[in-house]
């Protein structure tokens, strides 16, 4: 099988050998590089159960290096479960398994770079629960990364997924962008309909800055990786409501890289501009 | 790129850079010294130097000195754990020109009084790249199989050294010669499409006036 590097080409892919799209992305990467689809799906059930893993052995108590984090998803956790929360559970539990995971990262805690660690609580947040919601076997869940994984791989091709090279929309928008298009896919949404979620989700972060303070992957990102599930959640309903984004996902991702090519420096990672030169962001690490 | 470029690496947090990249500058300084630490001067720059306390990277840079891998959930731990195992270690910053933010130079000292000093990048995703080798410019990455060769500075030991790799049906891709001056210490880098087997190793190590043969295999990093 060949490979591909725009999402128009991987859905072409998929339509031409009538296979579903997580399997036209791990068909095509087991061939690029000479694995086989046992080991592939074996990797890729290793991730869900190290995102799993991270997302139970969550520990409210612990504290990151800087001082800076820790603690907030217990106490999202304990207002759901108090019954106040007016976004309903799952929205609810998404947001508390998203600053979990991005805790746990903050934390030294083992992650799956999801496509980065300071984004690594995206996919899990959207894709733990829903699961759960609606009952799914754990395969449904590995297919969906594959789908993340496809997503991802032509965003890395055609832009980024660093924070220093174009900005948080890179990061956070891409991580929202793969989770749309797998969520999609555990609602049994076609093919075309993941790519246009993806399309969406993206579009509502584009121009996002990487702006972290004190250089350190904790604010704003934990709380990012919040936005970045739910706008996931909201694309993945929009698309399989039968919304489709005015711009095709490929030239979607091609604004992002323009966007990011023309973010200055300070907004690139540095830690020089937004909300790491805000003096409560400067005082926060003693700078 | 792989999917598992995308979805990966499994590690621990925060930072792909400054903390799975930082574990593998250790490991690959570890590899390269060979036996075991006992001593360590550890120089970072850049943003490694501004950033790193908050991201763990000393704390990971010492794990990777100890072979830990970079999903190990002990680097938090690893100061308290070298003290155990009787590694020393020092911090300081370098200002080091021409090289990426995220770097650090690293001596290192075994346990038979070998040392090496490498000097390493993390540009992004948990990779690095060394940039130089006890003084002398070097470029690799030991993520395709690398040999790395330490040798006086004799005549014919290039063609020595390649045509036991050509007897083993071992391909090169890329290969590096470095000195210090004529006469002296150089060191060959050379890349490989294979795995490189222990009998090379021995083989390379039998040649005049060769000092040191690291072998970098992708996959072997905690050995
Ligand atoms: S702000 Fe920067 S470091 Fe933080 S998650 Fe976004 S891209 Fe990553």
């Amino acid at each position: 099988m060949s490979t591909y590097s725009s999402i128009s080409q991987l859905l072409a892919l998929a339509e031409e050998t009538g296979l579903p799209l997580w399997k036209t992305v791990q068909t095509a990467d087991c061939d690029e590089q000479s694995l086989s689809e046992a080991d592939s799906r074996s990797a890729m059930a290793k991730m869900l159960s190290v995102m799993r893993s991270a997302l139970e052995n969550y520990d409210a108590r612990h504290r990151s290096m800087s001082g800076l984090s820790g603690g907030d998803g217990g106490r999202m956790e304990a207002y759901i479960a108090s019954g106040k929360s007016i976004s309903g559970p799952l929205v609810g539990k998404m947001t508390a398994a998203a600053l979990k995971m991005g805790e746990c990262n903050a934390c030294m805690k083992r992650i799956v770079a999801a496509p980065t660690a300071g984004a690594c609580g995206v996919l899990p947040a959207v894709l733990l629960p829903a699961g759960e919601e609606l009952g799914l076997p754990d395969e449904r869940l590995v297919e969906a990364l594959y789908v993340a994984a496809g997503i991802g791989q032509v965003i890395a091709g055609r832009a980024s997924i660093s924070g220093a090279q174009s900005g948080c929309q890179a990061e956070i928008g891409s991580a929202s962008a793969m989770a749309a298009a797998a969520l999609v896919h555990l609602c049994g949404g076609t093919s075309k309909q993941m790519v246009n979620a993806a399309a969406l989700a993206l579009k509502s972060l584009l121009g996002l800055v990487c702006d972290p303070v004190g250089g350190l992957v904790e604010v704003p990102c934990i709380k990012r990786n919040v936005i970045g599930a739910v706008n996931a959640l909201t694309a993945a309903e929009m698309s399989l409501a039968g919304v489709k984004s005015r711009v095709p996902p490929d030239e979607v991702i091609d604004a992002m890289k323009e966007i990011g090519d023309t973010m200055p420096a300070s907004l690139r990672e540095t830690a020089e501009g937004g909300l790491a030169a805000t003096p409560s962001g400067r005082a926060a690490v003693g700078g | 790129m792989s999917i598992f470029d995308i979805l990966g690496p499994v590690m621990v947090g925060p930072s792909s850079s400054h903390t799975a990249g930082a574990v593998r500058m250790g490991q690959i300084t570890r590899r390269l010294v060979g036996g075991e630490p006992v001593r360590a001067k550890i120089l970072l720059s850049g943003s490694f130097a501004s950033t790193g306390a908050g991201h763990g990277t000393p704390r990971a840079i010492v794990a990777g000195l100890m072979g830990f891998m970079p999903d190990d959930e002990r680097i938090p731990y690893s100061f308290e754990i070298a003290g155990e195992r009787g590694l020393e270690f020092e911090f300081g910053t370098a200002v080091l020109h021409d090289v990426h933010p995220n770097s650090a130079l690293i001596t290192v000292e075994n346990d038979r009084g070998e040392r090496v000093e490498v000097g390493a990048s993390s540009p992004g995703g948990g990779r690095i790249l060394v940039f130089s080798l006890d003084g002398l410019p070097a470029s690799f990455s030991g993520e395709v199989p690398t040999l790395i060769v330490r040798t006086g500075d004799m005549p014919g030991y290039v063609s020595r050294v390649t045509g036991v790799l050509a007897a083993q049906g071992i391909n090169m891709s890329k290969l590096r010669v470095e000195r210090q001056g004529r006469g002296e210490t150089a060191i060959m880098v050379i890349e490989c499409d294979q795995r490189i087997p222990y009998k090379v190793k021995v083989a390379i190590s039998a040649i005049e006036g060769v000092k040191k043969v690291t072998r970098l295999n992708p996959g072997e990093e905690s050995k």
